[in-house]
């Protein structure tokens, strides 16, 4: 019966849902896990890989973060060859603002953008939806750091920190309760409320909560730089400077903060 | 035949157009403001062919506009200016293009800083401290040359633009009926009589 509605992804249910959009949206929720964290001075990504296998060859590039431009860097949780066609179209999306306006694309503009293209699918033409969520973390000079999640259907938002992939829901408790907000008195002097405008935390304590939130939410006895993935964005010389660490530097990360990741107790 | 000059200094910049609106020898108006106001602190002064002028200049004063209803936020003068030259250079390589020049001045909004921009119809751009285009540029250049002075004052700068618009009286032949003198400050824009500067 539920065949009836799902084979095309412009038909709407009898109760009002788009069944093909939802199947991708529970695809992503078992890829790999993708967290994000603001903080004052700039922004942590970390990715799982999934299905690493020792006869595998490590990849050179890295396979879940990637830079979309100068200023902005992004986490894929889904399929990465879907994953690869967004890039790609908000890379040339990003060099076109550039060439036309000579500075920096904004970066809830160029999620915008991609989400229009990712919105595109769910209603016209195509078999499928893209089955990819984004985080997307930039910087720009209006509204600063920023954070924001994509997901298939074209919805996109702004976060203090985040995560998608698989155990998304217990990641995002642990992120609610450790996250360190500006309940102080004077976030209010500052108008805009957008970006990092209102937390606490320094690069320093993003980085250790992204350790703790990832020994918690993968279902393993140890984390390595082999399952890993991580990136920064910080300024240089008032410039945003994407960091993607090597897997050396991984390493350096885990054991510095090895002392609070502690193995899930379930 | 239009005169149009503009002198920067450090968060302002002034802006002279003449008001005539003229074809071959004949004056066809008086009071035509050249300018037209981008955003509250963008301006862009514009000579050149007549209906190609105005023609432009709405349809960037359009497309400026739109990019801020769009992402509820104004494009900066830096911004504003590589989007004009973008257009103009486009149209330069198409089979009827723009006769345009124009000047855009701006505050950015983010940094407090002015900025002047200049861009022919050839759709050569150069951000100067000064600039004029036309026929008036062979005798404001030399004044605006001589008396400019790096981070000068909103007076320091009127006075330069008197001597400008002395030297077009002495020894220009055209004589124009009236100038608009605009400043672009972090106020936004300001009209100013020639009288009262």
């Amino acid at each position: 019966m539920a065949r009836r509605y799902d084979s095309r992804t412009t038909i709407f249910s009898p109760e009002g849902r788009l069944y093909q959009v939802e199947y991708a949206m529970e695809a992503i929720s078992h890829a790999g896990t993708v967290i994000g964290i603001l903080s004052k001075d700039g922004i942590v990504l970390a990715a799982e890989r999934q299905a690493t296998s020792n006869l595998l060859e490590q990849s050179i590039g890295s396979e879940k973060i990637y830079e979309m431009n100068d200023n902005v860097v992004a986490g894929v949780a889904g399929l990465t060859a879907d994953a690869n066609i967004l890039i790609n179209q908000s890379r040339v999306i990003a060099q076109r603002y550039l060439q036309r306006f000579d500075s920096p694309i904004p970066v809830e503009h160029l999620v915008r953008r991609l989400c229009d293209l990712k919105q595109g699918y769910t209603q016209f033409g195509g078999l499928r939806p893209f089955g990819v969520s984004f985080l997307c973390a930039g910087w720009d000079p209006t509204f600063g750091f920023q954070l924001y999640q994509s997901d298939p259907a074209g919805n996109y938002s702004s976060w203090k920190a985040a995560c998608i992939g698989e155990n998304y829901s217990n990641a995002q408790s642990i992120l609610k309760q450790e996250y360190k907000d500006d309940d102080s008195s004077d976030a209010g002097s500052n108008s805009s409320n957008v970006g990092s405008a209102g937390t606490r935390m320094t690069m320093d304590d993003a980085l250790k909560l992204t350790c703790v939130v990832l020994s918690k939410t993968i279902d393993t006895a140890k984390l390595t730089s082999e399952k890993l993935e991580f990136a920064t964005i910080t300024l240089k010389d008032d410039k945003p400077y994407i960091h993607i660490y090597s897997s050396e530097e991984i390493d350096e990360v885990l054991k510095k903060y090895d002392s609070v990741m502690k193995p899930s107790e379930d | 035949m239009d005169a149009l000059f503009a002198i920067a200094g450090k968060d302002f910049v002034i802006s002279v157009s003449d008001t005539a609106s003229a074809r071959s020898i004949v004056r066809m108006k008086k009071n035509c403001d050249k300018t037209y106001k981008l955003s509250s602190h963008t301006l862009l002064a514009v000579c050149g062919e007549p209906g190609d002028t105005a023609n432009f200049a709405e349809y960037i004063q359009g497309n400026v506009r739109l990019y801020s209803v769009r992402n509820s936020q104004d494009l900066s003068p830096s911004e504003t200016a590589n989007f004009i030259r973008n257009e103009l250079a486009g149209s330069m390589r198409s089979r009827k293009p723009y006769n345009v020049n124009m000047l855009v001045a701006g505050v950015d909004q983010n940094t407090g800083a002015a900025s002047l921009y200049r861009i022919d119809y050839l759709a050569a751009m150069a951000k100067v401290p000064f600039a004029a285009h036309g026929y008036c540029a062979y005798f404001v250049y030399s004044v605006m040359d001589h008396e400019y002075t790096e981070g000068l004052t909103l007076e320091q700068g009127f006075d330069i633009v008197k001597n400008c618009l002395t030297a077009l009286k002495e020894r220009f032949i055209v004589d124009f009926p009236d100038f608009s003198i605009k400043v672009i400050s972090t106020n936004g824009t300001r009209e100013y009589d020639l009288a009262e500067i």
